[in-house]
């Protein structure tokens, strides 16, 4: 194969990947961009096989049996609840991958063709380093918010003092390692370097808390991205470049939507520490002794049943308690009475980006009755009945009207407006930003304290 | 000018020829836009599976895994390769299997 031909079907491998993220635009579209996402790997794994360089076979067939197997396991068996924490494992493997790249081309310049042992182009080592830097950070940032998401270890966010100074120094030191690695050009250098970096993917990550995970996730996919780019201009190669920047967008993108869903700036969340903010019990409402109005199944079953339109509210704590699939049965039954039911999804209603959507999906709920928060806000004030599962912080009016509120300024949904809003939740607690709900005490509030699952379906036997 | 001709068709014969920095810079920022306008437009219901799948698609750095486990001769750098396609394996295989699973999940109403 010559040189053009190869570069030909490396473009029809990045115009495939592009193809994938553009039929994501809607569900129709989606699985055909997948079966192109598809085609693009096969191409470039194809195409690269047939390069010249390559000619023994077993590592890499080994390799991507293995790794197939693998993969096609825990894809087969992975829980939607638990695809926060699949995810951020798969970004960590990116990262390691990118470090594994990196090592080969450093031991065997040739076979990259930029340059002998001893004697790599400057260029060449310094997007190496770049890549191998972002790399080992994605690598251990990634596992420590997979251990965070899979509750290994706990949520909250770890700070120390002098922890923003370390981390700078690190990042100075990442820098000054990379120019030692092309005036040394030695082996201690580079895993230097990789040390490094992987000890400040693990302190980026620690001081953040669990309720950013989202955020946190969706940079972690960007530095996977960004990981992929450093590597491919080190290889010169256009396929890794133009992936890894759909990628490294991609995640910066997703980064910047939750950040917005949070009112949050993506320094705040770097930063860290949020959750355990001593300041927060000073603000919002206090709960006190004010009068709050508690109902029971049967009475919520009675005024649903009189409701000629009703939006539900899922939040995290109803993906906890496994309530999805009660809950659309109660939708279904209410639809047999003639109620018209709706979805409204909080940009942050998951542990990641969408999560809440797939949750339903996988409930069968149908995705046209699925709204986000700016298309359905404004239907809540003709709406009867607002029905928030597992969701709190959210609906929090004081995010609108309270500016000494931790979470003043979150966009949140305007279930007050609804005629009756239904609250499921265990207990009084306030939610994740630890602030009260003036939300519960309200006239039209009725409180329906249990598991959410066990409310759904007594709901459903009221219902029926 | 002659032994540069000679490294040049050198180069060839190994399958990879280096371009200059300004032109991968280029292919870089552009690809970077197209990135920024299409993922604009992926709908906020599919932003799970469009992290899926970027996870699948990020593992075409296998391609630099591959040329590094391919030679004949045995070294250090052909197991960091087998490492990286066996790990990138793991993703596209994974990645792409999730996405799917998501994906067939999301109907319309049809009752």
């Amino acid at each position: 194969m010559n040189e053009t031909l190869i570069a030909f079907l490396y473009l029809i491998a990045s115009v495939c990947f592009i193809m994938a993220l553009r039929g994501l635009s809607s569900p129709e579209t989606s699985r055909g961009g997948l079966l192109y996402g598809v085609v693009g790997m096969v191409i470039a794994i194809v195409t690269t096989v047939a390069l010249p360089i390559v000619q023994s076979y077993w590592w890499i067939v080994g390799g991507i049996i293995a790794g197939g197997l693998v993969g096609t396991v825990i894809a087969q068996r992975i829980q939607m609840t638990a695809l926060p924490q699949l995810v951020a494992a798969f970004h960590s493997l990116v990262g390691l991958a990118a470090v594994a790249v990196a090592a080969a081309a450093f031991y065997a310049p040739h076979k990259f063709g930029i340059g002998e042992v001893g004697n790599i182009h400057a260029g060449s080592l310094v997007e190496m380093g770049l890549g191998v830097a972002v790399g080992a950070v994605t690598f251990t940032g990634s596992v420590i918010a997979f251990a965070k998401l899979q509750a290994l270890m706990s949520g909250a966010p770890l700070v120390f003092t002098g922890q923003h100074i370390l981390n700078a120094a690190l990042g100075i030191a990442i820098v000054v390692l990379i120019v030692a690695l092309i005036v040394t050009q030695s082996q201690a250098a580079f895993w230097a370097l990789v040390v490094v970096s992987l000890l400040l993917g693990f302190l980026l990550i620690l001081p953040i808390g669990g309720a950013d995970m989202p955020v946190v996730v969706s940079m972690l996919n960007s530095y996977s991205g960004w990981a992929a780019c450093g590597i491919g201009f080190t290889l010169s190669n256009s396929l890794l470049i133009i992936t890894g920047a759909l990628v490294g967008s991609s995640g910066a993108i997703l980064s910047y939507i939750m950040c917005k869903g949070m009112n949050r700036s993506i320094f705040n969340v770097i930063l860290g520490g949020f959750g355990t903010d001593s300041g927060a019990a000073a603000a919002g409402a206090k709960s006190g002794d004010k009068p709050i109005k508690a109902g029971s199944a049967e009475d919520a079953a009675f005024i649903m049943k009189n409701a000629s339109s009703v939006i539900i509210v899922p939040g995290y704590g109803m993906a906890v308690a496994q309530a999805q699939h009660a809950l659309r049965e109660m939708a279904d039954l209410l639809k047999d009475e003639g109620a018209k039911i709706s979805y409204a999804i909080h940009p942050v209603a998951g542990r990641m980006p969408g999560h809440m959507n797939v949750l339903l999906a996988e409930a069968s709920v149908p995705y046209d009755e699925v709204f986000e928060l700016e298309d359905i806000n404004r239907d809540f004030a003709q709406a009867d009945v607002a029905f928030v599962i597992g969701a709190n912080d959210v609906t929090n009016p004081a995010a609108k009207t309270d500016p000494k509120s931790p979470i003043y300024g979150m966009p949140i949904l305007d279930v007050e407006q609804a005629k009756t809003v239904l609250f499921v939740k265990r207990s009084m607690a306030s939610g994740y930003a630890g602030v009260d709900n003036e939300l519960f005490f309200r006239n039209n509030t009725m409180m329906l304290f249990g598991d959410a699952k066990k409310m759904c379906e007594d709901i459903v036997k009221s219902l029926g | 000018m002659e032994t540069t001709v000679a490294e040049t068709a050198g180069q060839m014969a190994e399958g990879i020829a280096h371009a200059p920095f300004v032109f991968l810079f280029t292919v870089f920022v552009l690809a970077c836009f197209v990135g920024y306008y299409v993922v604009w437009r992926v709908t906020p219901a599919l932003h799970s599976p469009l992290m899926a799948v970027t996870n699948g698609i990020s593992s075409v750095i296998i391609v630099g895994a591959l040329i590094a486990a391919g030679p004949a001769d045995f070294s250090f750098s052909q197991i960091m390769g087998f490492i990286g396609v066996t790990l990138a394996s793991v993703n596209i295989f994974g990645g792409f299997l999730v996405t799917y699973r998501m994906l067939s999940m999301f109907k319309k109403k049809g009752r």
